[in-house]
């Protein structure tokens, strides 16, 4: 177990070291002038005063000390000022993580559950109306963007029916400690939605053809020889076989998550990490974007790491230690 | 897996993917020749025209400023094939070059292309989009260069463990033996042998990519007014949502899905062909 952990804590370093190093080579290599950016318009500021800028920002030095500088300050907490908001990063991504947690991790929920059940019955009757049903739904949501599932939805929901708002994760004109949570919740209903619809489609894929595995085994054809019930089967003994690897799956899946929230974040116009992401980028926030790329990759190792470690503590076939990390 | 939907074989290719395939490629050279037989004169603005329901004249209705929304959506879908389908070729060569070289220059060559699918894999693919499209500045260009280079890691994966797996092949050992080159064997022995997957993988990138293309045009990255694409419709039709004009957004996205599916049609049915027994 200790030389597990080792390993793994070592392989975390070094991966975060090299993502953050590939995200700052990268913001570095923009044609945005950060002086430039970071004086916005006024025009009062002379060539000195710029190069004073410059210099307090690191910028006169060589790149590798500029990224062991920003590294430094990064461990340390400061991880700069936003651009677009005037305040601290650490302080945009704190407001903007929970809206963005409160989504993500309600389609994640959602798609899970009902996906795998709906992956149990597509497999179970496989073939049937409702496998094609289902099957073909799941085809068509793999090549569908989450933006227009989004758009639909809005079109559907928000200015047909009138059942849900239009934008935002609470009532406009309220600061977000004014609104309820019913309120709250009613603004969050869409995006999650369209989250869960996208997401869902993997996951029946997965369950269903491991069900469809499942029931050709040769422990399955024994127990109906038997005279288990295939039902009763499944439900007894199958359902362990097939839930650890659909939560792995799922848990492997934090990437799409991410991807699919800043697509949904932003037809929603809802404030969260997403939106962020793509102000930052369009109008040059450095700091900012830096900020949650660093935040997207620490959410995909979290989400690699449980799926790796419920897959040792869940399977009773599998012991933790002296496995190899792959 | 055993078979058993109508039509198929034993050997798992039949007429039913020829059939898909023959459907799916007429579907993308109809839209081609929309592209090349349609008036481009409905693209101009047409303030008589405004915010037509569909109808023969105009299937996909008018935008706001009286354009024909068909003729909108075909150019700017081939904006988005150009770009997918560009930036998919790059990020397929990107991958054959890495799985090969992986294979052939030893040990410590394999553990850096590992390590770079690694860091590759661990931002969120759309993050990684921004990132590179911001690194150079945006644009059109942001964008192709974003898609191209950000698709390579899951086919390098697989293009590596084939490689591998053709390393310790009797022949390759043998050809080894004799004192043939490093590039003889990647060139003579490996790249035959990948080209299936290879053609699959490039194939099966098509897809993403336009979707990834589609997604970052419609966040706004690359923002071209004169020649849109079709994310950028899809993000002109929120601003008219309030409008009740749904057309603008329901049927230019329905356009690229099935584009997309058809994609995805065709790389399936190659695959099928190349790879029968696999899932």
């Amino acid at each position: 177990m200790p030389s597990y952990l080792l390993k793994k804590s070592i392989h975390f370093l070094a991966l975060m070291v090299a993502v953050t190093a590939l995200a700052f080579t990268l913001v570095n290599l923009s044609p945005v002038d950060p002086v430039s950016a970071y004086i916005g318009t006024d025009t009062r500021i002379g060539l000195e005063q710029r190069e004073a800028i410059a210099h307090r920002f690191g910028l006169d030095k060589s790149p590798v000390d500029r990224f062991g500088f920003w590294l430094n300050n990064i461990i340390h907490g400061n991880w700069g000022e936003s651009l677009i908001f005037r305040e601290p990063v650490t302080s945009v991504i704190g407001k903007r993580f929970w809206p963005s947690l409160a989504l993500m991790g309600g389609a994640w929920f959602f798609s899970g559950v009902i996906g795998f059940t709906l992956g149990l019955a597509a497999g179970f009757k496989q073939n049937s109306w409702l496998d094609r049903l289902l099957s073909g739904y799941a085809y068509f949501l793999a090549s569908t963007p989450t933006f227009w599932v989004g758009i639909l939805l809005l079109m559907l929901f928000s200015v047909k029916l009138g059942l849900t708002p239009i934008c935002c994760a609470w009532p406009v004109g309220l600061q977000a400690g004014q609104a309820t949570l019913g309120q709250k919740f009613h603004h969050l209903l869409l995006p999650m939605m369209t989250l869960s619809i996208v997401g869902i489609s993997a996951i029946i894929l997965h369950t269903r053809q491991k069900v469809i595995d499942l029931m050709k085994s040769d422990f399955s054809v024994f127990a109906q020889a038997q005279g288990v019930p295939p039902l009763r089967f499944l439900v007894t003994q199958g359902l362990k076989h097939v839930s650890i690897p659909a939560i792995t799956v799922h848990l492997a899946s934090f990437g799409e998550l991410f991807g699919g929230s800043i697509l949904a974040e932003q037809v929603f116009s809802y404030p969260g990490l997403g939106q962020a992401a793509v102000m930052a980028g369009i109008r040059g926030d450095t700091p900012l974007l830096l900020g949650i790329t660093i935040c997207s990759a620490l959410f995909i190792y979290f989400g690699n790491t449980v799926a790796d470690l419920s897959y040792r503590l869940l399977d009773p076939r599998i012991k933790l230690e002296g496995v190899a990390i792959s | 897996m055993t078979c058993c939907r109508t039509g198929e074989s034993r050997t798992g290719f039949s007429f039913y993917y020829f059939r898909h395939l023959i459907l799916a490629l007429l579907f993308l050279l109809g839209l081609i020749a929309l592209r090349l037989f349609l008036d481009s004169s409905g693209l101009g603005t047409n303030l008589t025209l405004m915010e037509e329901a569909p109808s023969w004249r105009h299937p996909f209705g008018t935008d706001s400023l009286g354009r024909d929304m068909l003729i909108r959506t075909v150019y700017g879908l081939m904006v988005s094939l150009k770009v997918g389908l560009m930036a998919a070729t790059i990020s397929a060569l990107i991958a054959l070059t890495l799985g090969v070289a992986g294979a052939i220059f030893g040990r410590w060559a394999d553990l850096a292309v590992t390590w770079l699918v690694d860091v590759g894999m661990s931002l969120p693919h759309l993050v990684l989009l921004i990132l590179i499209s911001f690194a150079v500045g945006g644009g059109e260009k942001g964008v192709m260069l974003a898609v191209a280079l950000s698709h390579w890691p899951s086919l390098t994966r697989v293009l590596r463990a084939e490689a591998l797996q053709l390393k310790s092949a009797p022949y390759v050992v043998i050809s080894k033996k004799f004192g043939r080159s490093s590039w003889y064997i990647a060139t003579r022995h490996f790249l035959p042998h990948l080209v299936p997957q290879f053609l699959i993988g490039l194939l099966l990138l098509f897809p993403h990519a336009i979707l990834h293309e589609a997604a970052l045009s419609f966040l706004g990255f690359g923002l071209n007014p004169h020649t849109p694409a079709v994310g950028i419709l899809l993000a002109e039709s929120l601003q008219h949502l309030s409008t009740g004009c749904w057309w603008l957004g329901v049927l230019p996205g329905l356009l690229l899905v099935m584009t997309v599916k058809m994609f995805d049609v065709i790389g399936a049915g190659v695959k099928k062909y190349f790879t029968p027994y696999k899932d």
